[in-house]
């Protein structure tokens, strides 16, 4: 029953529709997508407060003390009040800024997390939209927030912003390859973009092990595009003081923060579905209900992310580069050959 | 606790023979000879590095007192060097191209005291601001909360 | 048409990594920095100026200010500058509590420079890991002297108080259990293979250039110069104990970083023969010292290895109860002369990961 939860929901909001009469099909059709849509909205939103809070507790048990424990019953309620404090301070905006670009960059910086969601199954039968080119506009929605953040640090009229732009757009566009290349493997193997199809194909052994390196450059490389520690260049706090960010100020700063946790939520997710099973159950226990096993192993990859953070320290300029362009697209490459390769065999052999 | 090594005075005083050595082993040089003695010393008795440059101001004698303290990393002495110049038209060759460890103290020295060192690479103020007036070492400097 | 341009960064006296007011306008290329020019004085006090309105045990307060990491050290070398001025003896208890506060503070300098560190290249963890040790060293040095951070405990012919009941042994414990953290310092920062990827190779000296520009401390030993005022110098009762001197072989940051580590291991083994030889000596922690201090008409220029160099103090006196002059040679100040040619063309990130192995302290630079 508990299996069936949110899909339930959705037909008994289509078939209340239905029951109105008057109403045509597409238009009850539109506002269950609707709801749907919105109902993702609220997810992302609660779950980016969520991680904040999640990340400093990480953080503080990792450096041997405590963490935010007043506000709210174990600190709970701290990313509220954060919130609370942000939206009262000031915007404010430098003189010789930008001033159209200066506001539209923090404004924009969800929409390509947003759109990327609509594609995303959280469960069996629960993706808000499942496109048969699912995977491939996945990667070109999240390309386009490279953009974005280049636009923060441009129009801010600030060297250190400027610097810390060009690193964003070196290090996004740089990473973008081993991305895309690492899951060319998985597809080829799949023969679909579809998401449902992805992982209805790991119902016996998930991509993880029959694509080791492909997992590894493809989480690699997706922690480079979020800007994370090891390669969190762009926000480099003791070289650049906050990059693109460092005039933005109150509400402004948090939109590019909750941004950031929204975009390792995304990351986790499709490493989830093209890697790890997606919403099936491991082990045959299929009495959890497939969005929580989802849950849990998206959690699981935030939780490895956020170890990262506060373990490493960060790579230099060139050196990330001599990394993406010298090792990773070598052997995604390879590792495109080689699946190739085994594919060939295994329909030869006639497995 | 075991001695100390001394430094080789004696030798440096009839190497050169135009400086005088104190009670305390201070070799004391006139100011236009002050080149060619800390090269020679560096050349020669092995005193590579310069620990210390400062200067006392004594305006009773009118002369500014530039003091070089000069240790040797492989025989473990150390030494220091005195020299002298006038009050009223405090200049003297910089030791830069000798030690490079100078560029800094010189500049200081500069500074606070106001003397000129002849032939540093770039003798600007340092520690104060570079429009400041007045050079606030010196004991005659007008300053506002001395504690009597 | 396209062009590039270089362009001037003000890597400014606001900065998160260079540990204090300290600004360097740099010139660059890109990223690569083409001229650098280090400003310092935002911090200057005119401690020099003071001094000399004050009496001779007056100034030992300012003395503490200058490095208030390693506040011990700074006393250590004017008190021991003016018993040279007066021909002072002091006491064997006085000399041994002498040695384990300069030493723990030595520790403390050392726990700091090593957590900013690895604050400064990312490492966020190893930063508040090393100040939990800080923690305990500093709460120790509160029991002893009565305050954190600006000691102001040697006084001219002795100590200011005797350790309190239970003290010695309490900071044995602490040395008893600080291998353990010094291996997991190497673990988490010295090891990790990021760490050593940006800072091996990078900002290389060599010993002669080091020698000539007068730099000390841990800066010209990782050059492989084997040069330690404890050694080779030795002041107090250093030569009663038993400890090696960390070298390096090429100059580079990853060498001067971990010349610090290991250097914090030989502190720990100095206070734990200190304290075992301390055993043995009782008497008072104050020499015979007269009221007021008038030392004869001279001068005298002592110096000492605090933990960022040679410290050194020349004191002229005239007779009076007040020092005609007193000049403080500052290791940071002089270490920081070398700066510009060193950063000649590498990255912003090297100019930090540079800066923040020579391990300096603002209220040194400026005085």
């Amino acid at each position: 029953m508990l299996e069936n939860l949110f899909v339930g929901v959705a037909d008994w909001l289509r078939s209340l529709l239905g029951g109105i009469g008057f109403l045509p099909v597409e238009i009850a059709e539109s506002i269950v997508f609707l709801v749907k849509l919105v109902a993702i909205l609220v997810f992302i939103l609660i779950n980016a407060l969520w991680l904040v809070y999640m990340e400093r507790k990480i953080a503080a048990y990792m450096q041997a003390r405590i963490g935010p424990n007043r506000v709210g019953p174990k600190g709970l309620l701290q990313t509220t009040a954060d919130i609370g404090k942000l939206l009262c301070k000031e915007i404010v905006i430098p003189k010789n800024a930008d001033l159209v670009v200066f506001l539209l960059a923090p404004v924009l910086i969800f929409v390509p997390t947003l759109m990327v969601f609509a594609v995303i199954p959280l469960g069996k039968n629960m993706a808000a939209l499942d496109m048969n080119i699912g995977l491939f506009y996945l990667l070109a929605i999240a390309s386009v927030s490279t953009l974005f953040f280049w636009m923060a640090g441009w129009s801010s009229n600030n060297k250190y912003s400027l610097v810390g732009s060009m690193r964003v757009v070196a290090q996004m566009v740089s990473y973008e390859l081993p991305l895309v290349l690492s899951l060319l493997g998985v597809i080829m193997i799949v023969g679909s973009l579809k998401m449902s199809d992805i992982i209805a194909a790991q119902n016996s052994v998930w991509f993880i092990f029959t694509q080791p390196i492909a997992f590894l450059i493809y989480f690699i490389a997706a922690v480079a595009e979020t800007n994370r520690t090891p390669f969190c260049l762009v926000e480099g706090e003791s070289e650049i003081i906050a990059g693109p960010y460092t005039e933005y100020g109150g509400m402004a700063f948090a939109m590019f923060f909750l941004a950031e946790y929204a975009n390792i939520m995304v990351i986790c997710a499709v490493t989830t579905i093209v890697f790890l099973g997606g919403w099936h159950a491991p082990l045959g226990l299929t009495f959890i209900p497939s969005w929580v096993w989802f849950f849990l192993k998206m959690y699981a990859l935030i939780f490895v992310v956020m170890w990262f953070r506060w373990t490493f320290p960060r790579i230099r300029v060139d050196q990330l580069m001599g990394f993406g362009w010298k090792v990773l697209v070598p052997l995604s490459l390879a590792n495109i050959f080689v699946t190739g390769i085994g594919m060939y065999i295994y329909r030869a052999i006639g497995w | 606790m075991k001695e100390r090594v001394k430094a080789p005075v004696e030798e440096i005083r009839q190497k050169f023979p135009y400086v005088e050595v104190d009670e305390q082993q201070t070799v004391i040089v006139p100011a236009d000879k002050l080149l060619e003695l800390m090269q020679g010393l560096k050349n020669e008795f092995a005193l590579d590095f310069l620990t210390n440059e400062t200067a006392v101001d004594y305006p009773e004698e009118s002369k500014f007192e530039l003091i070089y303290n000069l240790n040797s990393i492989c025989h473990g002495y150390t030494m220091m060097v005195k020299t002298s110049v006038d009050r009223d038209n405090p200049e003297i060759p910089s030791v830069f191209p000798i030690w490079g460890g100078a560029n800094w103290q010189e500049r200081e020295i500069y500074d606070l005291m106001g003397i000129v060192f002849t032939g540093h690479p770039n003798l600007k103020r340092i520690l104060l601001d570079d429009k400041f007036d007045g050079h606030p070492l010196r004991k005659d400097f007008q300053w506002e909360s001395v504690r009597e | 048409m396209l062009k590039t341009q270089e362009y001037c960064l003000n890597f400014g006296p606001q900065h998160p990594a260079t540990h204090g007011v300290f600004q360097v306008i740099l010139t660059l290329d890109g990223e690569k920095i083409v001229k650098a020019e280090p400003v310092c004085g935002y911090l200057h006090r005119g401690i020099e100026k003071l001094a000399e309105a004050r009496t001779y045990t007056q100034v030992i307060p300012y003395t503490d200010r200058m490095d208030y990491l390693a506040a011990m050290l700074q006393n250590l070398g004017y008190v021991q500058a003016v018993e040279k001025l007066m021909g002072i003896e002091v006491p064997e208890r006085a000399e041994y509590l002498r040695i384990i506060s300069g030493e723990l503070s030595r520790l403390t300098s050392h726990v700091l420079g090593t957590g900013v560190y690895a604050l400064d290249i990312g490492g966020f963890t190893g930063f508040l890991l090393c100040f939990r040790e800080r923690e305990k060293m500093m709460d120790l040095l509160e029991e002893l002297t009565g305050s954190r951070m600006t000691l102001s405990y040697a006084r001219i012919g002795g100590v200011a108080d005797d350790a309190p009941e239970g003290w010695l042994e309490k900071v044995d414990r602490l040395m008893d259990e600080m291998p353990g953290y010094i291996e997991e310092y190497n673990g988490l920062i010295t090891g990790n293979e990021i760490f050593q990827a940006r800072t091996k190779f990078v900002g290389e000296l060599t010993p002669e250039t080091a020698v000539n520009y007068s730099l000390s401390g841990p800066v010209l030993r990782a050059s492989g110069v084997n040069y330690d005022l404890r050694k080779n110098m030795p002041y107090g009762i250093y030569d009663r104990f038993d400890f090696e001197v960390p070298l390096g072989t090429n100059g580079d940051c990853f060498d001067r970083f971990y010349c610090r580590v290991r250097e914090m291991e030989q502190s720990v083994r100095i206070i734990k023969q200190a304290i075992e030889q301390i055993k043995e000596v009782d008497g008072p922690v104050m020499g015979k010292v007269p009221k007021v201090l008038k030392p004869p008409k001279g001068e005298v220029y002592h110096e000492i290895e605090s933990s960022k160099g040679i410290i050194g103090y020349y004191v002229a006196s005239d007779g009076s109860n007040k020092p005609y002059r007193v000049h403080v040679r500052r290791p940071s100040f002089v270490n920081l002369g070398y700066l510009d040619e060193m950063v000649r063309g590498v990255l912003i990130a090297d100019l930090v990961a540079i800066l923040g192995s020579i391990d300096i302290v603002l209220g040194e630079v400026d005085c």
